[in-house]
């Protein structure tokens, strides 16, 4: 007889404690299903514009099929330091203040990595993108949550920050607009959270891929608040803003020293990021703003229908100020997040992402993509009513007001 | 630029793509009033700033025999009324679906539909060409249509891709 042998204790103890994503099991229920009408995407309904993908096969049709140096082709980071420097006003020196990344994701690695210590802290909001708290686990470091909530807009603020520094505390990190919630922090509160981060000397690690799907005010690079253009890590790409998920393109600007051990751990890593996307990232550079543009306006008007329609349904939600997403709170139905949308998935074929695979502030909310199109925006949200009609007991009217989510216990109505 | 302007550009903008979507949808994605998006929809039709409504449809894929032809048309400018007179009058012909005055080589570009090749080509030298002004006629069929309105007629392979759930 012989023993199964024990892989599982062969493997990384920080791996094995780490969850794997919520998302991935709804999306496994998904998968099974028929005719669904999905509003779980996190990424654009856009195919990436032709002049893009039409550069990239030029490109290699001239034989771009090697390696570039470890930080990317110069002149994309040329491209991308104009970029930052037009639209924000933040100068970056493209030879050691930018590298290129194969996505955010990595970005956010390289950063964790050389800049975490086994021990230090890292402020994460909450409810926030899937990978932070994981990356910071896998660096060494222990994630500690900023809880934010819907009566404060899902927003934090300096006090919040302030409370929850320890003298372990190394970075915050901060994803503005945000994912899930949609939400945004205007300058005046950033320059609120940047003055506890230089006083605390804390590193500002900024994800700001969303930042040009911003519908509300301007959008507010970190990088660009007074005394925090070095002590900031700006991780962006291309994914969203010109529909380039597929192909892993983004970049981290920050000082020197961030981005040249950001750049060790990558040219052992990673080497550098596919040339072919880093072809397709400097087309859509030069000549994708007002591809661009028209693609926001769009997410703009889908913002709108989706606003109103949640409020015909009667789910409250803070008005969605960037990305493209939607969170309503869905309490008043008396379900769970999972349950929601796992109901409303098995009676409706609507898909959303319940709001807890983002950390528990998320619970009591689902996240609703409007990355689709109009008919089927419309049609999902006619379902989700008739579902939420169901769940709801009728005569109660639940009120919407934008940006304050709070459900008064009155209006909270119990499940039929 | 104006409210109202503002408001009527991006009600062409969302109605340009897809002339099916209601007074109620409209108006969400705008914040305006259902009414209000009637009203401005209705001064533009009246102001011919909206011309009609049409449906982009690829007859090949019917299996109905279509004829269609672009033709060059040069003639002689009138007095006081440059190309305009003989323009209107070709464009009165039903078989005429698009008439553009053109810079270059031509003077008029008309874009005929019929039932038959053998029809566009009767209406050509039958009605066109012989009429007064105009100078010679170059003729070239429509074998077939990849785009039309800025629209794939054909599968253009770029049905959703992506995943059902995505972070």
């Amino acid at each position: 007889m012989t023993n199964t042998p024990d892989w599982k204790s062969k493997i990384n103890p920080l791996v094995l404690g780490i969850q794997p994503s919520g998302i991935r099991r709804f999306f496994d229920l998904v998968a099974e299903m028929k005719g669904v009408i999905s509003l779980g995407v996190g990424e654009p309904d856009f195919v990436t514009p032709w002049h893009i993908r039409e550069a990239c096969m030029y490109s290699l049709e001239k034989g771009y099929t090697m390696y570039t140096s470890n930080q990317g082709l110069l002149e994309l980071r040329e491209a991308i330091a104009r970029n930052l420097a037009v639209a924000y006003g933040v100068s970056y020196n493209p030879r050691q203040e930018i590298l290129i990344t194969v996505g955010v994701s990595e970005g956010l690695d390289l950063a964790f990595r050389a800049i975490l210590c086994p021990g230090d802290e890292v402020l994460i909001p909450e409810p926030s993108y899937v990978s932070y708290a994981p990356v910071t686990v896998m660096a060494g470091a222990k994630p500690v949550f900023l809880k934010t909530s819907a009566e404060n807009g899902f927003q934090i603020n300096a006090a919040m920050v302030e409370k929850a520094i320890t003298p372990k505390t190394k970075a915050l990190i901060l994803c503005n607009p945000n994912n899930p919630t949609g939400a945004t922090l205007d300058r005046k509160h950033l320059l609120e959270i940047a003055e506890v981060v230089r006083a605390h000397d804390l590193i500002f690690i900024s994800d700001e891929i969303y930042g040009r799907l911003t519908y509300v005010g301007e959008h507010t690079c970190v990088s660009s608040l007074p005394g925090l253009r070095d002590r900031t890590i700006l991780l962006n790409g291309f994914s969203k803003s010109y529909a380039m998920t597929g192909w892993r393109v983004g970049y981290a600007a920050g000082n020197q020293d961030f981005i040249l051990a950001m750049t060790k751990i990558h040219q052992y890593t990673m080497l550098c990021a596919p040339v072919t996307a880093q072809a397709a990232a400097l087309e859509a550079l030069r000549n994708g703003e007002s591809g661009m543009k028209k693609m926001v306006d769009q997410y703009n008007r889908r913002r709108h229908l989706v606003i109103q329609a949640l409020q015909e349904i009667g789910l409250p939600c803070g008005e969605p100020r960037g990305a493209f997403y939607a969170f309503p709170d869905i309490r008043s139905t008396g379900l769970s997040s999972e349950d929601f949308a796992q109901q409303l998935l098995q009676e409706e074929k609507v898909a959303v992402v319940p709001g807890n695979a983002f950390g528990e502030q998320g619970e009591g909310f689902v996240r609703c993509s409007y990355s689709a199109s109009i008919n089927d925006l419309t049609e999902a949200f006619k379902r989700m009513n008739s579902f939420v009609g169901r769940k709801v007991r009728k005569g109660k009217v639940l009120t919407f007001s934008p940006g304050k989510n709070e459900i008064k216990k009155e209006d909270i109505c119990q499940t039929m | 630029m104006s409210k109202n302007r503002c408001k009527r550009k991006e009600i062409l903008e969302i109605i340009e793509n897809d002339a099916r979507l209601n007074l109620k949808q409209i108006a969400a994605m705008l914040e305006m009033e259902e009414d209000e998006v009637a009203r401005i929809i209705k001064e533009m039709e009246e102001e011919k700033i909206i011309a009609g409504y049409f449906t982009v449809i690829n007859w090949d894929k019917v299996g109905e025999e279509k004829g269609s032809a672009i033709i060059e048309v040069k003639i002689t400018p009138q007095r006081d009324l440059g190309f305009d007179a003989v323009a209107m009058r070709i464009c009165r012909f039903p078989e005429v679906k698009t008439v553009r005055l053109m810079s270059g080589a031509y003077d008029l570009v008309v874009y005929i539909e019929g039932q038959t090749m053998r029809e566009v080509a009767a209406f050509v030298t039958q009605k066109l060409a012989p009429m007064e002004h105009v100078l010679n006629t170059a003729t070239h069929f429509v074998l077939k249509t990849y785009k039309l309105q800025g629209t794939l007629v054909e599968e253009d392979g770029e049905e959703d891709r992506r995943l059902m759930i995505t972070p």
